[in-house]
């Protein structure tokens, strides 16, 4: 979706404001946001909250600080998969009872999985459909949902950088349409290619992408 | 209708035993986009964020002990002291510099790191030839098992929008201003690829040992948005 979320290029945002000494977070509700987006074993794929995110109109997006902006995709993607209701969020009274038979992770179980993470590489055979030092495209499209291609980088031509492997392809995953891994790469665009002869000669930026993205140049 | 299920919801957490701060906004009107019903949510986030975690744990959905351990380990157990123990260690054994930035991955599960948003790391090396610097402009990505969770600055819509057109200005903006002969690489991490910087080494740091190096490299510095000095001041 060409939202707000796909900044890159913007010019009118401003300096970038430096904290001195800032503390890993602001105020205790973010410590429990935090935690709570992390706990969770939602009815979603992995990735939904920031799919949900980005389809937080504009104004709002730009309006809230960032953890409440994950307060925001947590609460809508319970209540659309089902989990609580919004009148509970309202009210913060549970009306369900105890959701029997979810796994809960438990205090001990934090730090395996921390450790652990969440991998989204795939042990899967998938031919990798351009090479390193290969000339690319990066398709032009503009789809209404979630995608990984930045709109910078739509349409312009870059050299493949590296072969990070077959990942899961967020693109699709996010939509409820599967896994659908492939390869994913390092893809160079020149500074000049992306910004305009004005840029720095030298100068470029790396974009990951995925096989789906890309077209041979 | 928003007084009393604000009341409703200051009752029943105040009878929690939670700590209830007056709405900063009552007269914000929200709008959720899916009818009229969901306008007059309580827009506190402190307010709305105990409401929700009382639902959960009620409803059985999470383990009250479980977040206290998340916001235990991601408050102060990981952060750029992790990262730092990377760098110095990559400045002191060269074999070390070379594996990681061949399969920083696997490098850095030599030293105990990797995990969550760090499960596919990517090490590039400033020299004095190449600068890298790293951003998410989509969304926030950062390596937290190596620089624990990033600064407000880093997912800022200044940072993430101007660090791919403009890197040279936002780095002035650190104090960093690099000559036309050096080579800018902006890494925008769109996929699950987690990036980290590898600083060059401070000059005249010769005599210092390893913990020492450690000891001078920011978190800024591995975002590649400062350089490693001897003369550190200290950042956050």
């Amino acid at each position: 979706m060409n939202g707000v979320h796909d900044m890159g290029g913007l010019q009118d945002m401003g300096p970038v404001r430096v904290e001195k000494n800032e503390p890993v977070f602001h105020a205790e509700w973010e410590r429990r946001v935090f935690a709570m987006v992390e706990a969770v074993d939602g009815d979603w794929p992995e990735g939904s909250g920031r799919y949900q995110r980005e389809l937080i109109p504009p104004t709002e997006y730009l309006r809230m600080s960032y953890y409440e902006r994950w307060l925001r995709s947590l609460s809508e993607l319970l209540v659309k998969s089902g989990m609580v209701t919004r009148t509970e969020l309202e009210t913060g009274i549970a009306e369900g009872g105890n959701t029997k038979g979810r796994k809960v992770l438990r205090a001990g179980e934090v730090r395996p999985a921390i450790a652990g993470g969440f991998p989204a590489k795939r042990n899967v055979p998938a031919v990798a459909k351009f090479h390193v030092g290969q000339r690319v495209r990066a398709h032009n499209i503009n789809p209404v949902g979630h995608t990984r291609l930045p709109r910078y980088a739509r349409g312009r031509q870059g050299t493949i950088a590296r072969d990070h492997g077959v990942f899961v392809f967020n693109d699709s995953l996010v939509q409820g349409r599967g896994e659908k891994p492939q390869h994913v790469y390092s893809v160079r665009f020149a500074a000049r290619e992306l910004w305009g002869s004005d840029a720095p000669v030298s100068d470029s930026v790396y974009v990951d992408l995925w096989d789906d993205h890309l077209e041979s140049a | 209708m928003t007084t009393t299920r604000r009341d409703l919801l200051a009752t029943v957490l105040t009878a929690a035993g939670a700590t209830v701060t007056a709405s900063r906004s009552d007269a914000e009107p929200r709008n959720h986009g899916e009818g009229a019903d969901h306008q007059e949510l309580p827009s506190d986030p402190a307010l709305r964020t105990k409401a929700l975690e009382s639902v959960l744990v009620a409803r059985g959905l999470v383990d009250r002990a479980a977040l206290d351990t998340l916001v235990e380990v991601y408050e102060h157990e990981i952060g750029p002291r992790n990262g730092a123990r990377v760098v110095a260690h990559a400045w002191v054994d060269d074999a070390y510099r070379r594996r990681l930035l061949d399969d920083g991955t696997a490098a850095i599960r030599e030293l105990g790191y990797g995990g969550e948003e760090s499960e596919h790391l990517v090490v590039v090396e400033n020299t004095d030839r190449v600068h890298n610097l790293v951003v998410c402009t989509l969304c926030s990505c950062y390596p937290w098992a190596l620089l624990g969770l990033p600064p407000v600055w880093y997912k800022s819509a200044a940072y993430r929008s101007r660090a791919v057109i403009d890197p040279r200005g936002v780095l002035k903006e650190f104090g960093l201003e690099l000559p036309a002969d050096i080579e800018v690489r902006a890494w925008d991490s769109t996929a699950e690829v987690r990036y980290l910087v590898l600083p060059e080494r401070p000059a005249g740091a010769g005599k210092l040992s390893e913990a020492e190096l450690a000891a001078l490299v920011t978190r800024d510095a591995m975002i590649g948005v400062s350089r490693v000095t001897l003369a550190h001041e200290a950042r956050a």
